[in-house]
């Protein structure tokens, strides 16, 4: 089964991007109050945006799979968990990296952080349930797919009030004009980079699938 | 059979059932109990206001017990296979998952009416000054927890690992109505004035909270139970 | 709604990469009852579940009359019977309760009529209060089989019902399906005690390796069995 013909070509393009991307974040401003420590934020945010790309695309999918029982869907919503996970990972690590050096804690239940670590948690355990559920998990699986992404309004303002109550100790920078470009570029990558790696797992799990076809068919 | 019918039918089975062995019932209060004190152990400290844990402690005892009161209803029904004589039956699926629901948060509401009045007794809360206001919490954040358990609890059935991926599953995704509890409740137990308004919102959400995963559970149960 | 026959068209079913069943076609009609023997693992649990409505099939069609399980909804729940291994029975609950709860969930015109009935029939009318955990291995067999039946179904998918039944047990339960057989219901039995089943099978099906073969009912079932399985 060939990689698409956009495959290779994409391949350059973000490895490209990529290649430029520190280049372009030494040349963006540095912010005022947080100085060096701030461009993480580059890689930081993409990694979120990536996350929850991941989150929706799985829930999408998992939505068809219940109703359709489509094999293709179920390869999207493992490929959306697994870089929901990934990504997520990212982002939790960068995070407190950053969150240490700018307000010398490692964690401070910061709304955004606090969301995605719960959301987090939810496709890790979607990916557990794959792994250890047993035949037909992943039927189940996709319940908690679509649970987990329908659950993010409700953790958003659930966790939001519960920090508004308790006053804010950070601030999260506002874009200054020049950063604006490196942002929306590395934004670009993480997402080009995304494509390119759902594109490559999809291919594993339809793979996979085809070799099951091909045990099913030396059972005729 | 009416979809009403059904459930009552199904409920008042679980009832007698449950009435008649009283094991889940009571494993699951003395567990509760048990959690509280062991938190209570754990964050007690020299001249410390308790009242600050003690919403975090009876959520947190009600999610532990919850858990397990969903583990052994469920596991009840794996052992002569009849959840699977249940769903073959001539009834709405989803009636089933309402019967269910119901009956565990009725069992988790007889362990809350142990638990809460043990809570205020050992941290000195006053739990009781809006005692509607914090029933209300209660039932909604009791209700919201079950209806995701109760579907996980019942398509876990037949999986591998059941009893450990239960709570891996249940745990981030009833963050929401764990938060609301116990800031909802810590508001009611302020001093000088308990905040209402602020109860009130967190009620509100899980409300919220409770309409959607309600529907969402009657939506996917039929084709989670069937293959 | 009714229906005279039950109709597998090719039905296959796989599970990963394990192919549990393939390309089984088979037709039962009313007033008959189909052996279905094999080794374990073969597959007679799955198309049994199949026909419960309780699994779907990867490949193929299943039919009761001329309705699909998907348009027959809970109307044609209503005329199955399926009873399994695991007898489907609460042990808090008394024997009656037991099939009064079951009566009233498939819907039974005069629920505690059809359950004082089923109890006579499972000749455990003294023991009608007590509750099932205190009953053997035999007696909630017997229990099961009326629990099965309450509703009277027109289609009964009986897996290993024999199991664990002294002979006394087994001659009870042999009537108790014959006599359903000639009121007109569609069985399907699966079973491993071959000597049993054959003074009541009208037809016989070897299932192996998920492929079905019909072999004769009568005339030494076990050698049927025994020629098939050595040609397969």
């Amino acid at each position: 089964m060939a990689m698409p013909r956009w495959f290779a070509p994409l391949t350059v393009v973000v490895a490209a991007m990529f290649a430029y991307a520190p280049i372009s974040i030494a040349n963006a401003p540095i912010e005022s109050t947080m100085l060096l420590v701030q461009k993480i934020f580059y890689f930081h945010v993409p990694s979120w945006f990536v996350m929850f790309s991941g989150a929706f695309l799985c829930a999408g999918a998992s939505v068809r799979y219940l109703t359709k029982g489509s094999r293709e869907a179920d390869h999207y919503a493992i490929t959306g968990a697994e870089l929901a996970v990934v990504f997520g990972l990212i982002g939790l690590i960068t995070g407190p990296l950053w969150g240490r050096k700018a307000w010398g804690v490692w964690w401070q239940w910061d709304v955004k952080l606090t969301l995605a670590l719960v959301v987090w948690l939810s496709f890790v355990a979607y990916l557990l349930l794959r792994r250890f559920g047993g035949p037909g998990s992943e039927k189940l699986a996709a319940a908690v797919g679509i649970f987990g992404a329908v659950n993010i309004p409700f953790v958003y303002y659930s966790v939001n009030w519960w920090r508004t109550i308790h006053p804010k100790t950070s601030v999260v920078p506002t874009l200054g004009p020049g950063m604006r470009g490196t942002f929306w570029f590395c934004t670009l990558a993480f997402m080009l980079l995304m494509v390119l790696i759902a594109a490559m797992r999809v291919r594993l799990e339809r793979h996979r699938a085809l070799v099951n076809d091909l045990y099913l068919e030396l059972e005729d | 059979m009416s979809f009403l019918r059904t459930i009552l039918l199904v409920l008042r089975k679980d009832l007698v059932v449950e009435l008649r062995s009283g094991e889940i019932l009571y494993t699951t209060a003395f567990f509760a109990v048990s959690c509280v004190l062991v938190f209570a152990f754990g964050f007690v400290r020299e001249g410390r206001d308790l009242q600050d844990v003690a919403p975090g402690i009876l959520w947190i005892a009600i999610a532990f017990s919850g858990t397990l009161a969903l583990g052994r209803t469920f596991e009840r029904e794996r052992q002569s296979e009849t959840l699977r004589a249940l769903i073959v039956a001539p009834v709405d699926r989803p009636a089933l998952y309402l019967a269910k629901l119901i009956g565990v948060t009725t069992l988790m509401a007889a362990v809350e009416l142990l638990i809460v009045p043990l809570a205020a007794l050992l941290f000195d809360a006053p739990l009781f000054r809006h005692a509607l206001m914090t029933a209300a919490l209660l039932a909604a954040g009791t209700v919201g927890f079950s209806a995701v358990g109760t579907l996980f609890a019942a398509m876990l059935v037949r999986a591998r690992s059941r009893d450990v991926l239960l709570p891996i599953l249940l745990y981030p995704l009833t963050v929401p109505v764990i938060i609301a509890g116990v800031r909802g409740t810590a508001a009611l137990l302020q001093q000088p004035e308990p905040d209402l308004a602020i109860a009130r919102m967190w009620l509100s959400l899980m409300v919220s909270f409770d309409v959607v995963f309600i529907t969402l559970a009657l939506w996917t149960f039929e084709p989670l139970m069937t293959d | 709604m009714d229906f005279d026959t039950l109709t597998f068209t090719d039905v296959t079913r796989n599970f990963g990469r394990r192919r549990a069943l393939n390309r089984v076609s088979l037709t039962c009609r009313a007033g008959e009852l189909v052996a279905l023997i094999g080794p374990n693992g073969a597959g007679k649990s799955t198309l049994l579940a199949i026909a419960a409505t309780l699994l779907k099939p990867s490949a193929g069609r299943v039919l009761y009359g001329k309705h699909s399980a998907a348009d027959g909804g809970a109307a044609l729940r209503a005329r199955i019977g399926l009873l399994a291994h695991d007898l489907f029975i609460y042990p808090e609950l008394s024997a009656f309760e037991n099939l009064l709860f079951f009566a009233e969930l498939h819907g039974v015109a005069q629920p505690r009529r059809a359950a004082e009935d089923a109890l006579t029939r499972a000749n455990l009318a003294t023991r009608r209060d007590d509750p099932v955990a205190s009953f053997s291995r035999g007696m909630r067999q017997r229990l099961a089989i009326e629990r099965a039946v309450v509703h009277s179904p027109r289609l009964l998918l009986l897996d290993e019902p024999f199991t664990g039944l002294d002979d006394d047990a087994v001659r009870v339960t042999s009537e108790r399906l014959r006599s359903f057989r000639d009121q007109g219901a569609i069985l399907l039995v699966t079973t491993h005690d071959l000597e049993a089943i054959e003074p009541l099978a009208n037809r016989a099906v070897v299932l192996a390796s998920g492929r079905l073969t019909p072999i004769a009912a009568s005339g030494g079932l076990r050698e049927s069995y025994r020629r098939a399985m050595s040609a397969s």
